[in-house]
């Protein structure tokens, strides 16, 4: 185990995001009572709604650091939008992976474009066309900005995936969380606590590959300051 | 056991192999990132002390 925390690098705030982990597995897999309906496939949700709240709020930071990127030009602002963005997608990958699988024994099917599933697969796509767009032209000034643009629009998709459920009929259920009786009125009180635990974990998860992605880019920026330098100085050297 | 275990079971699974390929892949990032900023900066301590010795 402390190997692997050496290899992958896991800072302290890794291991307590790691026993969160371990914690909410136990508490979603076993702790909770088993669905009466749909059965132990329904446990899909603890993690499921954990990586859609994340897979939102990742994009919500993206919209909002590129409004202030917008603003201010300052690089800090660009780096916390692209790692929000790659970040966030990991999260929107369990969302759209997860999902399926939970729908294919109670719904019968894989997919349906049902408002909700579509939504997701829309932000979903928009976050590939923005990841894409920083591997192949983010040098390019001009591609930063139409990248902060890009990372506004998608925030639009942002509501529509969250109200789906409420402003149109479809298969997906309606949300166990918000509701009009309450925060997780239509739950349990076990369940409720089950998956807000998952939420806080996610969110901790969230903020800690944050600022390793954001690490990660500053060693980039590091890294051509000092070839710009060696350039500078010997033409021809690097990347001959 | 529920015959929907292995729809929970695969869901799960996922998100701790794609959750730790991520991590791996951050680590591997990073690990190149910092050799090559190491090589770099033995580059540029070498060339100013070329041009030093030449002033």
């Amino acid at each position: 185990m402390a190997g692997l925390a050496t290899r992958l690098r896991i800072t302290p705030f890794g291991l307590i995001c790691l026993v969160g982990l371990v914690a909410s597995l136990y508490l979603s897999l076993i702790w909770a009572p088993r669905e009466r309906v749909m059965g132990d496939v329904q446990r899909i949700m603890y993690f499921h709604v954990a990586s859609a709240w994340i897979a939102e709020f990742a994009f919500v930071l993206v919209g909002v650091s590129s409004v202030i990127y917008l603003w201010l030009r300052e690089r800090r602002w660009d780096i916390v939008a692209y790692s929000a963005a790659e970040v966030g997608f990991v999260f929107c990958c369990f969302v759209m992976i997860t999902g399926p699988i939970w729908g294919k024994p109670v719904w019968g099917t894989w997919w349906t474009w049902d408002p909700r599933l579509t939504f997701s697969m829309i932000l979903w796509l928009i976050y590939v066309a923005y990841l894409m767009l920083r591997v192949y032209g983010d040098d390019m000034p001009q591609v930063k900005t139409f990248l902060a643009v890009l990372g506004i629009l998608g925030t639009i998709d942002i509501p529509f995936i969250h109200f789906a459920t409420m402003w149109w009929r479809g298969l997906h259920p309606d949300s166990l969380v918000m509701t009009e009786e309450g925060l997780g009125a239509g739950m349990e009180v076990d369940m409720r606590i089950a998956l807000a635990v998952s939420a806080v974990v996610f969110t901790l998860l969230f903020f800690y590959l944050m600022q390793r992605r954001m690490a990660l880019e500053r060693l980039r920026d590091e890294a051509e300051d000092l070839r710009e330098r060696v350039e500078h100085r010997h033409p021809g050297t690097v990347g001959a | 056991m529920d015959q929907n275990f292995w729809y929970l079971f695969s869901a799960y699974t996922l998100i701790w192999v794609g959750l730790f390929l991520y991590l791996f892949t951050i680590a591997g990032r990073e690990k190149k990132l910092a050799e090559e900023i190491a090589e770099l900066k033995a580059a540029v301590e070498e060339l100013e002390s070329k041009e030093e010795g030449r002033a």
